[in-house]
């Protein structure tokens, strides 16, 4: 099979155009010493099957961030029938270097100068014959977003796989300042004789948009208004779709799952109900969420505004070591944990990505607020509960502050703040489903299993040994609750509790319902049973233990996922759990001894 | 002719030449790929609340910085400019 990369810049199109090149068939390729997902597909140019793979987008072939490493790592190792450059047409004026470097390196390629349709309006000209006369390449305009030159496009990749019956690799990409010069002298070159960009600043709309959206003044609270109505959509739309999903899942399990497993001993009934069937609905149940969360991502991301947001909020994230595109993934979080988390994918830079990563989880998620209403109303007066729960949120805030500060040391931003601002546009239609589908996809792949034997092994904890009632003090994890007690005491958290916060490991919206088990009480009578139990002081230390610790099963599968590493997921769960235990020790004691 | 002086203590509305990069290789790299080339005429946009970013923009490309790396690039010729509406004949 015949092998072809797509290389280019950030914000050419590039994925667009993977995308329509490829369809919807894509999947997730081992490449190895490469640790970046890299998207690949399996294509028909004509009766040929030939592989295509998506490179990150890169600046510089010899630049220094992780994305170019992998491209040089890549291109060293992968013998290549084709490379198809992909640039921005209106950005020749600086893109066109990284053609000239793929041309020095020798390797069959095609150059597609992508956007050509906005070209007239930022009055940039350019000649495609001239710039292949330059190269020595194939070199078409197309624009992927509405397929204008797209066929063109497709014969001259198609005609240029079948004439390399032979795959190249490429030598060492190094450093080669001579090289480095000569290509500066070719760049000048190409430039004035095929490419003409205005040099005056002009208005359009753009700039007339900016002006309006970057304001000094009105800017911030736009973006907060906003980041409001993307918040309100994703989640005034999500959590009813999500509760939908459960009734019909809880239905499916009532009328069709239990007649057919009823036959079984009952051991086995729970283990393949509310072990497998409900690890496979704690799944499903994150779809509907992730699929409205990457709408709004793939509108605010490909509009062009998400940069404009760390121009907004650079002044106060860079302190924290973060950005302004952490800020919105933070905020993000509030609704849920998981997708936000899949959304830094768009910040390239590790040492940033894995900082926002370690903070996400932080943001008080829809689930925890759950938790926090139903022990605010049980323990808390009317008037005290609104400034509890307000209370929580403002410590949600703190200890994401706390930890950003403190790990930023750690995972130091490596890559300078040197962002494009890219123009406004309209994202297509179907654009925004592809990126929605292709998300929901990488939530599946990787993250199903884990999630599923996690919800079995709890429940395997609160049902074993068998014949003992389920989640009382004979279970395994009723013993784990007991033994935790020297730990878990000293922060006013009895057993009981103890052994919600191991069912609120699975999910914090299954809290509730394992606190209704161990208590042994239907959910209306239960909050007079918990406030009969424990003051107001146990019940607030139990909810800071549950704001800051873990907060679900699906949010670690992804931080593992996610950061592609076990031991990454491993630290961020130990450092909540050891924030949790140091904030509720430090407030159940000082509180004792204020004697309250 | 006026002496250098560094990109970061130009205001909104003022264009100048860039004449020197004084940076790291890593970010000097970015730079060029951004087109901060010398010789060539950046414009400021904008910059930031709470000494927060610049935004400039080079040919047709905008781009934010922050002031620490603004500070270590030095420009010459520095010019008001404003905004100008699309040359129809461009648009054609």
């Amino acid at each position: 099979m015949k092998h072809v990369a797509v290389l280019g810049m950030p914000n050419t199109g590039k994925s667009t155009f993977f995308n329509r090149l490829t369809g919807a068939n894509t999947s997730i390729g081992n490449w190895p010493g490469i640790t970046v997902d890299l998207m690949m597909a399996k294509v028909k140019l004509g009766e040929e099957l030939t592989e295509v793979i998506d490179l990150p987008g890169i600046y510089d072939l010899r630049g220094f961030s992780e994305d170019e490493a992998v491209v040089r790592r890549f291109l060293e190792s992968t013998p290549l029938h084709l490379v198809i450059i992909i640039l921005n047409a209106t950005q020749l004026d600086r893109q066109i270097s990284l053609a000239l470097q793929v041309k020095h390196l020798n390797l069959p390629a095609v150059l597609l100068l992508n956007m050509a349709d906005e070209a007239p309006q930022f009055g940039v000209e350019f000649d495609p014959d001239k710039i292949s006369q330059h190269l020595g390449i194939p070199v078409l305009p197309i624009s992927a977003k509405y397929g204008n030159g797209y066929e063109a496009a497709l014969k001259a990749i198609h005609n240029a796989v079948q004439q390399q019956d032979k795959p190249i690799i490429t030598g060492s990409v190094e450093m080669c300042p001579a090289c480095d010069e000569k290509i500066a002298v070719e760049m000048e070159n190409l430039l004035q004789q095929a490419v003409s960009t205005p040099e005056q600043i002009q208005t359009n709309l753009t700039t007339q948009l900016d002006r309006v959206l970057l304001h000094p003044i009105l800017g911030l609270p736009i973006f907060f208004g906003a980041m409001y109505l993307m918040f309100k959509i994703v989640y005034a739309l999500g959590i009813p779709l999500q509760d939908q999903l459960q009734k019909l899942l809880d239905w499916v399990q009532a009328s069709a799952l239990k007649p057919l497993v009823a036959g079984l001993p009952s051991f086995w009934q729970g283990f393949l109900l509310d072990g497998i069937y409900t690890g496979l609905g704690t799944v499903a149940s994150f779809i509907p969420i992730i699929i409205l969360f990457f709408f709004c991502m793939a509108i605010v991301e490909d509009s062009g505004y998400l940069s404009r947001s760390a121009f907004l909020m650079d002044a106060f994230m860079e302190r924290l070591g973060l950005d302004g595109r952490s800020f919105v993934m933070s905020l993000m979080g509030f609704g849920c944990n998981v997708p936000a988390i899949m959304g830094t994918r768009v910040m390239r830079s590790p040492g940033l990505r894995l900082l926002s990563m370690l903070v996400i989880p932080f943001s008080l998620c829809s689930a925890r607020l759950n938790v926090f209403i139903f022990m605010t109303t049980a323990l808390f007066s009317q008037n005290a509960a609104p400034l509890v729960l307000f209370s929580l949120y403002i410590l949600s805030f703190v200890a994401a502050i706390f930890t950003a500060t403190l790990f930023k040391s750690k995972y130091p931003n490596k890559e300078p703040l040197v962002l494009e601002l890219p123009p406004y546009r309209f994202p297509t239609i179907g654009l925004i489903f592809m990126r929605a589908g292709n998300e929901v996809k990488n939530f599946l792949r990787w993250s199903y299993r884990f999630i599923i034997l996690g919800v079995i092994a709890i429940w395997l904890l609160n049902n074993l040994p068998p014949g003992v009632p389920p989640a009382s003090s004979h279970t395994f994890s009723g013993m784990i609750g007991n033994l935790t007690q020297p730990l878990l005491s000293p922060l006013g958290i009895n057993s009981q509790l103890a052994v919600a916060l191991i069912f609120g490991f699975v999910a914090k919206e299954i809290v509730l319902g394992g606190l209704a088990v161990i208590y042994g009480q239907s959910e209306q009578h239960l909050m007079g049973a918990i406030a009969h139990q424990i003051d107001w002081v146990q019940a607030y230390s139990f909810m800071l233990f549950t704001l800051l610790y873990v907060p679900c099963l699906s949010t670690v599968a992804v931080l593992k996922s996610e950061s592609k590493s076990g031991k990454f997921a491993l630290m961020s769960v130990a450092w909540s759990v050891g924030l949790a235990w140091v904030a509720s020790f430090i407030f159940y004691q000082g509180t004792r001894i204020l004697s309250f | 002719m006026m002496s250098n002086i560094r990109l970061e203590a130009l205001k909104p509305g003022q264009s100048a030449i860039i004449s020197q990069i004084n940076t790291e290789p890593g970010l000097e790299q970015r730079l060029l790929a951004m087109g901060f080339r010398i010789g060539r005429q950046i414009f400021v946009l904008r910059c930031g609340w709470l000494s927060g970013p610049l935004h400039v923009r080079i040919g047709t490309t905008e781009v934010m910085l922050r002031r620490q790396e603004a500070s270590q690039i030095e420009v010459t010729n520095v010019n008001n400019f404003q905004l100008r509406p699309v040359n129809p004949g461009a648009a054609a």
